[in-house]
């Protein structure tokens, strides 16, 4: 019993280092993007939010709801409760991630479009993304049984993953307005090198963020459960 | 195979049975469904927007919201007495309960939506004898895809806290890719336009049907096996 808790407590720590870490990496990036990169010729200052929005979206988009997904899926084939941990703790991270990317967005499209928001493919994809993730942590919050509770959320998270590319596709057939892909597409990416090494630390950063805040949130999950199963006996 | 389908249209026709002899729901989604369309005719300035540009959209808002409304009632009915136990312990396969629930969704949503296009067309003064056959088509294959993903969520909100008000948060997002296209599909052939022009549209409900149909049936086991 106590053997467990203080394996909690040493993911926590793990999880607050990793943490702490990733935000000095965001604040090394901001600090590199603003003094070390040079400024974009059009667009001016305003881009400058392109090393965050950027990294947050492809962490909350690539990373954190394919993660969540997976681990959904493989939990309904091993039945092991850490899965299940995990991809909660990661689908609350991308909620997280989603809302920098919903709120970076329109900051940047203010004056760049002339408008905070339109739908666009993207936009409406990301938007409904934080709803799919904000539906799933409202079930989450509404059933008790935590068997039942992973089972649902497993289902939930592989429906929301096929779902994406049907949003993404619906919407497609309106004009967009986003940016194109500059980095990951066909071809050598049509940015400057310090442009991209910022984009880079950036995405670096973010990807450490995801980490350090899923360790966390998988650690004081890990807690609960265990003074739940104490309480229990 | 075919002794699937004969279970799951026997599961179909009680509960589609049970509807008809208590039609509390129908009659309530249906009054729901007219009060939608009264709501939107007031909701809109006559003289500033023409009927015809409103029109797809007020009838694909309408027919979400009450087919939302008629899927909550789907598992429901079988919470009362843990009547939904006893079908978990009869020796039917789960894909045959899955596609028993979901043709008596099926049949209730379409129902309610036979009862809305009328009203539909009444309010909105409306000629759509032309595109009648395609509005069809385009509701039929709509709603067959967004009818699997609500028939799977309706039995896991069931067993949650607040069910009603889970399944549309749940569901909405979900209805977004069948909701945008029907529309699509809808403005040409309110505006007189051949089938022919909507088939890309009504292609990509087909495939939308099929997956969700597909991954519903196969995740289903999941909901229900303690």
């Amino acid at each position: 019993m106590t053997a467990a808790v203080s394996g909690a407590r040493s993911v926590i720590n793990r999880g607050l280092v990793l943490t702490t870490l990733g935000l000095l990496g965001v604040a090394g990036v901001m600090v590199l993007a603003l003094g070390f990169t040079p400024v974009e010729a059009t667009q001016g200052l305003a881009q400058k939010i392109f090393y965050v929005h950027v990294p947050a979206a492809f962490t909350a988009l690539w990373v954190a709801v394919p993660a969540t997904a997976c681990a959904g899926l493989l939990y309904l084939w091993l039945h092991d409760p850490r899965l299940d941990r995990f991809a909660a703790a990661s689908a609350e991270v991308s909620l997280v991630f989603c809302l920098v990317v919903l709120v970076t967005g329109p900051i940047w499209a203010r004056p760049i479009w002339g408008a905070w928001w339109t739908w666009d493919g993207r936009l409406t994809l990301t938007l409904f993304l934080f709803f799919l993730l904000l539906g799933y942590q409202t079930m989450r919050a509404a059933i008790r049984d935590p068997v039942e509770r992973a089972r649902f959320s497993a289902v939930l998270g592989a429906m929301g993953l096929v779902l994406v590319p049907f949003i993404h596709l619906s919407v497609y057939l309106w004009r967009g307005l986003h940016p194109k892909p500059i980095v990951l597409k066909p071809g050598d990416p049509s940015l400057p090198p310090e442009m991209l090494h910022t984009l880079l630390y950036g995405l670096g950063a973010a990807l450490l963020l995801y980490v350090g805040f899923v360790t966390l949130r998988y650690g004081i999950q890990l807690a609960q459960d265990q003074r739940e199963a104490a309480d229990a006996r | 195979m075919g002794n699937l389908f004969r279970l799951a249209l026997v599961l179909a026709g009680k509960d589609l049975r049970l509807e008809l002899r208590t039609r509390t729901s129908i009659i309530s989604a249906a009054v729901f469904a007219a009060l939608v369309l009264i709501v939107f005719n007031f909701a809109r300035d006559p003289t500033a927007v023409a009927t015809l540009d409103l029109a797809p959209s007020v009838l694909w808002v309408t027919v979400a919201f009450a087919s939302v409304l008629a899927m909550n009632r789907g598992f429901l009915v079988e919470r009362e007495n843990a009547a939904f136990d006893g079908l978990l312990l009869a020796p039917v396969p789960r894909e045959a309960l899955f596609l028993g629930k979901y043709l008596a969704n099926f049949a209730f949503v379409m129902l309610v939506e036979a009862i809305a296009l009328p009203l539909f067309v009444l309010f909105f003064n409306l000629d759509l004898s032309h595109a009648l056959g395609g509005l069809v088509l385009t509701m039929l294959l709509a709603t067959m895809g967004f009818v699997a993903v609500g028939t799977i969520f309706s039995a896991m909100v069931v067993k949650t806290r607040f069910a009603e008000l889970m399944l549309p948060v749940l569901l909405l997002p979900f209805m977004v890719p069948p909701l945008i296209l029907a529309v699509k599909t809808t403005v040409p052939l309110f505006a007189g336009r051949p089938l022919s022009e909507v088939v890309d549209g009504l292609r990509f409900l087909a495939i939308y049907d099929i997956v969700f149909l597909t991954l519903a049936v196969l995740l289903f086991p999941a909901v229900v096996d303690e």
